[in-house]
């Protein structure tokens, strides 16, 4: 009992025997375990390498919301890809942005691939990439046509507006200034929108720019060599004999510009023009419609009067046809003369002239080459043709240049081989006018007006004396006069009316004078039948009745009763 | 160590691992206890390779697990896929310094501890060591303890995904990565278990 190992012996024989069991698995199987994850992270190795598709980079000139690992790249609201990385150029001017495109997406990696970066814009003509502000901005992408495979793209800075893909055509407008027009301004095509403006540039001489334009198909098939387009930007004002009219293309063409375009009413060949074609691009409506300008002949004209009112682009007209206009007007100095004659550039279009100038150059042609018009000018100048500033409007006093036949003009040199030509000038009939107006003026101006006022002054001086004189002397004597007159008139009055004693006393005479003269008729009467009264007087008793005055009056008072 | 005790092999005894029945050390290996039937080993069979495949493969796992993303945070105007790394980085920056400790630790320490200490506990095994036994013995004890805590990462995958579902102002999603993580923890689970810890005190100078 003393010893363990005794004590544990008995009580280990007592211990129950274990049971035998049959082993099921083998125990190196576990490796499986190891081995399952290797594959699995071997396949996800493999995986990642399969679904890499190439990877790309794409300079920006700004990196503005583009953020790595996160800002996708998309076709077609599709990702296509995702930023993998940003970093400076090493010359610090732009931003390289890496791309890694999915393995399907590797048709993208090819040469002209366009990238840009949708942002929301507000602009114009409209709002774009609204749902760009909640998710972020992402790199948009449009494929081309190569199959030549490219890795390094130049992002545009500004989304393209033709989707490669596009039904439609695409066509080249030239012009001298782009006005209100912008990316994305509208085309019209009897007032229908049918395309928009693509994109614009100067053309490398800087003398004019060049707008691409797309026209959405089907539409593109009415774009033929002999349409017009135009700048339908704004509103079109005109006053024809139909009144005034406001022409516009849309509301919208009113603000954001926009371009019109239209075939000419003449007859003209329909083929629709390929894609690409140049056109030019009219101010207006009007001058899209005119004949073809052709190539413009510069000349120059010398002027000694003074060109107020004369401007740049000014019209240059002849007979009344605009066929020119001003580019440009210098002052020179004569040093002989010691005078500031005023030089004035003008292009002249001869296509303008039409029919006279196809005739024209005819005639001109036996001189010579006559493709700057040169012969023709110097056939027209020996006819009398002057240059002379004309007033194109009173009101504001703008000049033009009116090329016209001066009649009994006097004799000028002019030198057909001279560059520029020199068309020699005239004083305009407004300045003419001018000048008469000026002489008379002077006449009028020398004429002594200041001392013809102080004599008048003195004149009116003694008169207004003269007239205090009256008015203080003789007026009122001329009033007692007349209160004077007046009473004698008042008697007048008085004796002459009925009531008065004169008026009784002359009746009263008057009867007595009748009764005299009846007595003197009666004495008379009797005299003629008694003359022996004068001898012996009147026998009382033989005098019969005297006919009575009052017989004769008798026939009178009957004659007046009925 | 001269003055061990005595062990139940060299007495010819074995106990039964599950319901502590001491029986007779069988004569085949393939003995199961009278009582409740489970195997009857003196230690575990191929418990240093067990611990090795399953320490290699989990460590295999842990790999795709720290690279591939393991949750995907949608938010208005973002959208944000982060590592466990990248998760920790974006803790620290935006100041929760001790979030980022807590995930840092039961998803980069706790790991790489497991690894660590079981590696060095199968070497020190392999070779039969008597080399620091009673430390080794706590290290064992303590990747116990601490095994399910690297859990927490997974966790926080699970229940954001299934919380956070605001579908369009932001919601979360589990990647792949979480899955690989989980996989690490539960197969460094598995590996602590298989190790068997009487190893540890069977130094060679003893047979």
């Amino acid at each position: 009992m003393t010893d363990p190992s005794q004590e544990s012996g008995p009580s280990a024989e007592d211990l129950p025997q274990p049971v035998v069991r049959t082993r099921r698995v083998s125990a190196s199987l576990i490796w499986l375990v190891p081995a399952l994850a290797a594959v699995v992270g071997a396949w996800l190795v493999i995986r990642n390498y399969l679904e890499a598709g190439p990877t790309i980079t794409i300079s920006f000139q700004t990196a503005e919301g583009l953020e790595a690992a996160k800002t996708p790249v998309k076709y077609k609201n599709v990702v296509i890809g995702v930023v993998h990385g940003l970093r400076l150029s090493p010359d610090r001017d732009h931003v390289l942005v890496n791309v890694e495109l999915q393995k399907n997406a590797q048709s993208f990696a090819t040469a002209n691939t366009r990238f840009w970066v949708v942002r929301p814009r507000i602009g114009l003509s409209g709002i774009s990439g609204v749902d760009t502000l909640l998710s972020g901005p992402f790199i948009a992408a449009d494929i081309g046509d190569s199959t030549e495979s490219s890795r390094e793209f130049v992002g545009l800075e500004m989304p393209p507006s033709v989707i490669h893909g596009t039904p439609g055509k695409s066509f080249r407008l030239h012009t001298r200034d782009l006005g209100s027009i912008d990316v994305g301004s509208p085309i019209y095509f009897r007032r229908l929108p049918v395309g928009h403006v693509s994109s614009y540039r100067l053309e490398e001489n800087g003398k004019g720019i060049t707008i691409e334009i797309f026209i959405d198909g089907p539409n593109d098939q009415f774009v033929n060599k002999s349409t017009r387009f135009w700048n339908a930007s704004g509103v079109d004002v005109s006053v024809g004999t139909s009144g005034l009219k406001v022409n516009t293309q849309s509301i919208a063409s009113v603000i954001a510009g926009g371009i019109a375009f239209q075939d000419l009413p003449a007859p003209h060949d329909a083929t629709p023009s390929s894609a690409d074609s140049d056109f030019d691009l009219y101010g207006n409506f009007a001058t899209a419609m005119l004949p073809p300008d052709g190539e413009p002949t510069y000349v120059r004209m010398r002027f000694s009067q003074s060109l107020r009112g004369l401007e740049v682009d000014a019209p240059v007209e002849f007979l009344g046809i605009d066929i020119g206009r001003v580019v440009s007007i210098n002052i020179d100095y004569d040093e002989k003369t010691q005078q500031f004659p005023i030089i004035v550039g003008a292009v002249i279009y001869g296509q303008r002239l039409g029919r006279a100038q196809t005739k024209l150059a005819a005639r001109a042609a036996k001189h010579g080459s006559d493709a700057d018009m040169s012969h023709t000018f110097a056939l027209l100048v020996e006819h009398g043709l002057r240059a002379e500033a004309r007033s194109g409007n009173l009101l504001t006093g703008q000049l033009l240049i009116s090329l016209d036949f001066v009649p009994k003009a006097p004799r000028v040199a002019f030198d057909a081989g001279a560059r520029p030509l020199v068309i020699p000038t005239t004083i305009g009939s407004f300045n003419r006018l001018q000048e008469r107006l000026d002489s008379i003026l002077a006449k009028v101006d020398a004429i002594p007006i200041d001392r013809i006022a102080a004599h008048l002054d003195d004149s009116l001086g003694e008169l207004s004396s003269t007239l205090r004189r009256i008015n203080g002397d003789l007026l009122p004597e001329f009033k007692d006069t007349l209160r004077g007159a007046n009473t004698t008139f008042r008697a007048a009055d008085d004796a002459l009316s009925a009531d008065s004693a004169l008026q009784q006393n002359l009746g009263l005479t008057l009867d007595e004078l009748r009764r005299a003269a009846r007595s003197l008729r009666v004495f008379s009467d009797y005299l003629g039948s008694h003359p022996e009264a004068l001898v012996r007087g009147r026998r009382p008793d033989e005098v019969p009745r005297p006919p009575s005055p009052a017989a004769a009056v008798e026939p009178s008072q009957s004659g007046s009763k009925p | 160590m001269t003055t061990a005790l005595l062990r139940a092999h060299e007495l010819g005894l074995i106990g039964c691992q599950v319901c502590g029945l001491v029986c007779r050390e069988p004569t085949r290996p393939d003995a199961a206890c009278p009582r409740c039937g489970s195997a009857l080993r003196r230690r575990k069979p191929d418990s240093v390779r067990r611990t090795w495949a399953l320490l290699i493969a989990a460590f295999i796992v842990y790999i795709p697990a720290n690279v591939l993303p393991i949750m995907r945070t949608v938010s208005p105007g973002d959208v944000d896929d982060n590592t466990i790394l990248t998760g920790v980085v974006e803790l620290w920056e935006k100041g929760s310094q001790e979030l980022a400790i807590i995930v840092f630790t039961a998803s980069i320490v706790v790991p790489m501890l497991k690894f660590l200490v079981l590696g060095t506990l199968l070497v020190c095994a392999q070779r039969g060591t008597s080399w620091a036994q009673p430390q080794r013995a706590r290290l064992y004890r303590l990747i116990e303890l601490i095994g399910h805590w690297s859990m927490l990462d997974v966790f926080v995958v699970a229940l954001l995904t299934a919380l956070v579902r605001f579908s369009l102002l932001s919601s979360v999603e589990p990647l792949p990565g979480v899955i690989f993580f989980g996989l690490t923890v539960v197969l460094t689970m598995f590996a602590a278990l298989s190790f068997d810890p009487r190893m540890t005190w069977d130094d060679k100078g003893r047979e």
